[in-house]
């Protein structure tokens, strides 16, 4: 996945570990925009507000 | 079809069960992950795999929650720091542990037989105390976070440790003393089982900064999180130099956990934790109960278990999560009703 296959020992682990890393930061940011945006109205939604 | 060179159904599949996954960690605050390494157990990954899969998943959803947390004032950055070293040995401990026991074909059982006594101890723990529901004997998760133990509140345990003088002496957050030595003994059993089974370390390494250390919850909890951070990473960095870590199970888990853990930890502020926990405990029993039947499969060489295992293991995760769901969602409807009924009055 992501070619990582290709590289090897210490790069190809530096590699996994930082794509992790990335996802995570990537993910915190994504979600956390995603939640300021719709959080509010699905949570009106579920109320039966709108 | 396929994404990135992934079959579709296992991208969908994995994130779907990260997504549970998340929404337990994000509710309960422990737990979720204990399950990744069981259930790739189960689907028939190699133990390595399984393992080394499972701690750089922990690894990414620490970030994600020490993100949240670093504002908190949580952390005890020394203590952090030589829980880090300590953990780092056993870490690397436990994995030459689990290659040698792979060597000698003995991985599955041990790792199998050591997952099912402690998903069942713990899981029996938290039933006992949800159904006892006296409202003690648990870790309270809201002390204040600069508040200092006094002598009362210091566990038994911690008293005798911190009564060890063998220098050098560290003062940690909260005004605790203790020997640098007990501190890195702690540090490195839990990471001894991380590095072995592929697990944070956090359901024992928290309670055991509270109950053997003696530092404050709080303090106890934001600390664990930011070694996590460390361990993990360390962790799968070592078993990625093997080759064992598999992007195509934990990219997939990540974003789908992320997630679940924004709802899970919405939901807390809306369900009472009290009225689920009792899912919880039976949960965890039952992931034991999932590792024991795949593993007798596997002995009386029977393959029907295996998936009988996987449906018990992936139901018991939906159970609890689609309770938390259904009881979050049941609850924002009376509370709008009630509402509705107080305006009309």
């Amino acid at each position: 996945m992501f070619g990582v296959e290709s590289l090897g020992g210490w790069t190809q682990a530096a590699t996994i570990i930082g794509i992790v890393l990335l996802e995570a930061i990537v993910l915190y940011v994504g979600y956390g925009a995603l939640e300021r945006l719709v959080g509010s109205r699905i949570i009106a939604a579920i109320r039966g507000d709108q | 079809m396929e994404l990135f060179g992934i079959a579709a159904s296992l991208l969908v599949m994995f994130t779907g069960f990260g997504l549970l996954i998340g929404l337990l960690f994000g509710f309960f605050g422990m737990g979720g992950s204990f399950l990744v390494t069981p259930a790739l157990l189960v689907m028939g990954y190699k133990t390595d795999v399984a393992v080394a899969s499972g701690l750089a998943f922990v690894f990414g959803t620490s970030v994600i929650a020490t993100l949240k947390h670093r504002d908190l004032g949580q952390v005890d950055y020394k203590l952090g720091v030589l829980m880090i070293a300590g953990t780092t040995a056993g870490i690397e401990v436990g994995k030459q542990g689990l290659h040698l026991l792979q060597d000698l074909g003995l991985a599955d059982t041990v790792v199998s037989v050591a997952y099912v006594g402690l998903l069942g101890g713990i899981g029996l723990f938290v039933t006992r105390q949800a159904l006892k529901d006296d409202g003690d004997g648990g870790i309270s998760h809201d002390a204040d976070v600069d508040g200092e133990l006094n002598a009362d509140e210091i566990p038994d345990i911690a008293k005798t440790i911190q009564s060890y003088e063998a220098p050098p002496m560290m003062t940690l957050r909260g005004g605790v003393t203790v020997s640098l030595w007990m501190i890195l003994a702690v540090a490195f059993a839990t990471g001894l089982l991380s590095g072995f089974l592929g697990v944070g370390g956090g359901f024992i390494r928290m309670p055991a900064l509270f109950y053997l250390v003696g530092v404050p919850v709080p303090v106890a909890v934001g600390t664990d999180l930011f070694e996590i951070v460390f361990s993990g990473g360390i962790g799968s960095f070592l078993y990625a130099l093997d080759g064992a870590v598999d992007l195509v199970i934990v990219a997939p888990l990540l974003a789908g956990s992320a997630l679940g853990a924004r709802i899970g930890a919405a939901a807390t502020s809306i369900v009472d934790e009290d009225e689920i926990k009792v899912y919880f405990g039976v949960m965890l029993l039952l992931g034991a109960i999932a590792v024991a039947v795949r593993k007798i499969g596997g002995v009386i060489e029977m393959p029907i278990l295996d998936t009988v295992a996987l449906v018990v293991i992936m139901g018991a995760a939906l159970l609890v999560s689609g309770a938390v769901v259904y009881s979050s969602i049941h609850e924002l409807r009376t509370t709008s009703a009630d509402t509705d009924t107080v305006t009309a009055d």
